[in-house]
């Protein structure tokens, strides 16, 4: 039986009216966090923050796991920092492989008809970004989209522009389906709750003609670009994809980094379209952020400004990335950088 | 034989993208006077890929239709579209008023249907209020499937099927999907054409339809979010130029940052 204790109580006191008008008062309102796991028993890191942004509404936290083959992941969850995460549903099915939003969306619209969800809480990955609002438009609701702070249950800030404003939004919609910026949010910590554990309703899948085919991720031995610590990227300046790969790997490797990239460099056949930081690419916000022969376009800023520390290294001393950057060294990125990654070593 | 198809392109007139917005004195917008306005990058993109079917001849186009929800001067944009390849246009005069994506997929519903349209294309996000949500919100709607962040898009031979590869993160995929179809547009999907003079003034004798949205009595284009504030994000302190890589160790050094 899918259905939250406090709306059993609700229920029993007949009060299901107060119950409804109290989802926007908060006092029987849960959130429901979506979990992705790509990896056998692993909780995705944007996934950890969506459950740092589920905590910081206040709410008792239902965490939603969909995928497939997803032994282990109730484990993991059970073994993170969350006092707020009382329920677990594991939504394992064939269906929800590769996380179709045609198949998973149902799912969702099922679950947040319940009015006790107050909240839905996606990360703004690629799966989220694809699920959420179709989530929306079958509720008739419209989500919050890429949420970077929190100000209470109905009232949140996000980027528009590509950064370049910040606006504050207010929710007054029963449901609040809300998407977050991963690097905005911490991922939660390991540690412990007492949260149960049960296997998610069985709902019919739309008959809509869709199949997943095939992908082809990049393997690398790095840090994961969204959540790494230190990035290293590069831009036009590094003039090929020799340079770039010889410049950038021994840098990152020294550094623990992860690489990344502008759009030019791309463009230009340097290295693959998923390191590509910014407004469409990914937004970075690591201590350490190392930008090499980039020059600082409104759009790549867009996804890199709210790093700790940022280093600039190019040879125009006009180029916007200066602006930003709270070191910068002016020159030849072909001699500072081997004498940077030396030096390093030290 | 296949049926032609028939494929709307949405597109949104925005403040163009490499222009740093401004926001007005009292905090509650940003300012649209004496501004730059361009197509949305994406949706560029999107009519793009539209002229490109058509062009390929694999599978018969019957109508490129380019549509637009904004203000009387999104005309512009679609002007611009037929420049480019649509064969007509529909402007929805909303005249000041910002359509949240959910009312934009509503209205886009109704031409959907009304037109019967086999593939919407349109950008993955406007570059203004960058939401993501309206190609997703179309494709719920009408119980479609949907290939959002489209880098390629190729049609089967019937025209019946489409297989598009979409950039995700750490790589591709590749999905697989019937048409009817919502594809959204990334970067990488094509390089938008310019337009020639000539195709500028043919674009001008095309048709284009003029609605507003008393047109669409049952979508409620009421805000359902209210914005609040605007303001600018905190302005990071200045950094410092150093003059040699020592200097620089040294400062990520006393700053922690190595």
């Amino acid at each position: 039986m899918f259905r939250p204790i406090t709306s059993q109580v609700g229920k029993r006191l007949g009060l299901a009216a107060q119950m409804k008008s109290s989802a926007v008062t908060g006092r029987w309102a849960s959130t429901l966090a979506f979990i992705e796991s790509h990896k056998p028993g692993e909780i995705a890191t944007s996934s950890l923050s969506t459950l740092e942004a589920a905590k910081r509404l206040g709410n008792p936290v239902t965490a939603l796991v969909v995928g497939h083959k997803l032994a282990g992941i109730a484990q993991a969850l059970q073994s993170v920092d969350c006092s707020q995460l009382q329920r677990i549903v594991v939504a394992d099915s064939a269906d929800y492989e590769h996380y179709l939003p045609e198949r998973i969306a149902p799912l969702c619209v099922q679950l947040l008809k319940d009015p006790e969800y107050s909240h839905f809480v996606v990360a703004a990955s690629a799966v989220g970004k694809n699920i959420l609002p179709r989530v929306g438009a079958l509720l008739d609701v419209q989500p919050v989209s890429d949420i970077v702070a929190v100000k209470d249950q109905e009232t949140f800030t996000r980027p528009i522009y590509a950064g370049n404003v910040l606006v504050t939004v207010q929710d007054p919609q029963a449901t609040k389906l809300l998407s977050i910026r991963a690097s905005a949010f911490p991922a939660v910590g390991p540690g412990s709750n007492s949260a149960s554990v049960e296997s998610a309703p069985e709902v019919a899948a739309a008959a809509i003609d869709v199949a997943w085919q095939s992908n082809k991720l990049l393997s690398s031995d790095r840090p994961e670009l969204g959540s790494a610590k230190r990035v290293v990227s590069g831009g036009r300046g590094l003039k090929n994809k020799e340079t770039f790969d010889e410049l950038l790997e021994p840098l990152a490797t020294k550094l623990g980094a992860a690489i990344g990239a502008t759009r030019a460099a791309v463009d230009a056949g340097f290295c693959d379209n998923s390191l590509q930081i910014g407004q469409t690419g990914k937004v970075v916000a690591p201590e350490l952020y190392v930008a090499i022969g980039v020059s600082g376009a409104i759009q790549h800023l867009a996804g890199m400004k709210d790093a700790k520390t940022i280093v600039a290294i190019n040879k125009d001393p006009e180029a916007p990335i200066f602006q930003v950057a709270d070191y910068g060294l002016v020159g030849d990125l072909n001699a500072i950088v081997p004498e940077l990654t030396q030096k390093l070593a030290k | 034989m296949s049926k032609p198809l028939r494929i709307l392109v949405p597109i949104k007139r925005v403040i163009d993208p490499q222009l740093r917005p401004r926001i007005n004195a009292a905090g509650t917008a940003v300012q649209k006077t004496g501004v730059q306005f361009s197509v949305n990058p994406f949706d560029d993109i999107a009519v793009e890929e539209a002229v490109r079917i058509r062009e390929a001849k694999k599978v018969p186009v019957e109508s490129i239709h380019a549509v637009s929800i904004g203000p009387a001067k999104a005309q512009e944009a679609l002007l611009t579209a037929m420049a480019k390849g649509a064969d007509s246009s529909t402007l929805v005069d909303a005249q000041d008023s910002e359509l949240e994506p959910l009312a934009v997929a509503k209205i886009l519903r109704e031409l959907v249907v009304q037109q019967k349209i086999d593939l919407v294309i349109m950008g993955k996000q406007a570059t203004d209020s960058d939401n993501n949500n309206t190609g997703q919100m179309l494709a719920g709607l009408l119980n479609w499937p949907q290939a959002t962040n489209a880098a390629r898009v190729e049609l089967d031979a019937t025209g019946t099927r489409a297989t598009v590869t979409r950039e995700v993160e750490g790589g591709e995929e590749v999905v697989s999907a019937a048409l009817p179809l919502v594809v959204t547009t990334d970067l990488r999907l094509n390089t938008p054409r310019y337009v020639t003079l000539p195709n500028k003034m043919k674009a001008k004798k095309k048709p284009m339809a003029k609605l507003n949205l008393a047109a669409f009595p049952g979508v409620d284009s009421a805000a359902r979010l209210n914005l609040l504030r605007f303001e600018e994000p905190p302005a990071r302190a200045p950094g410092t130029v150093v003059a040699s890589v020592d200097e620089l160790l040294a400062k990520l050094r006393e700053a922690k940052a190595v």
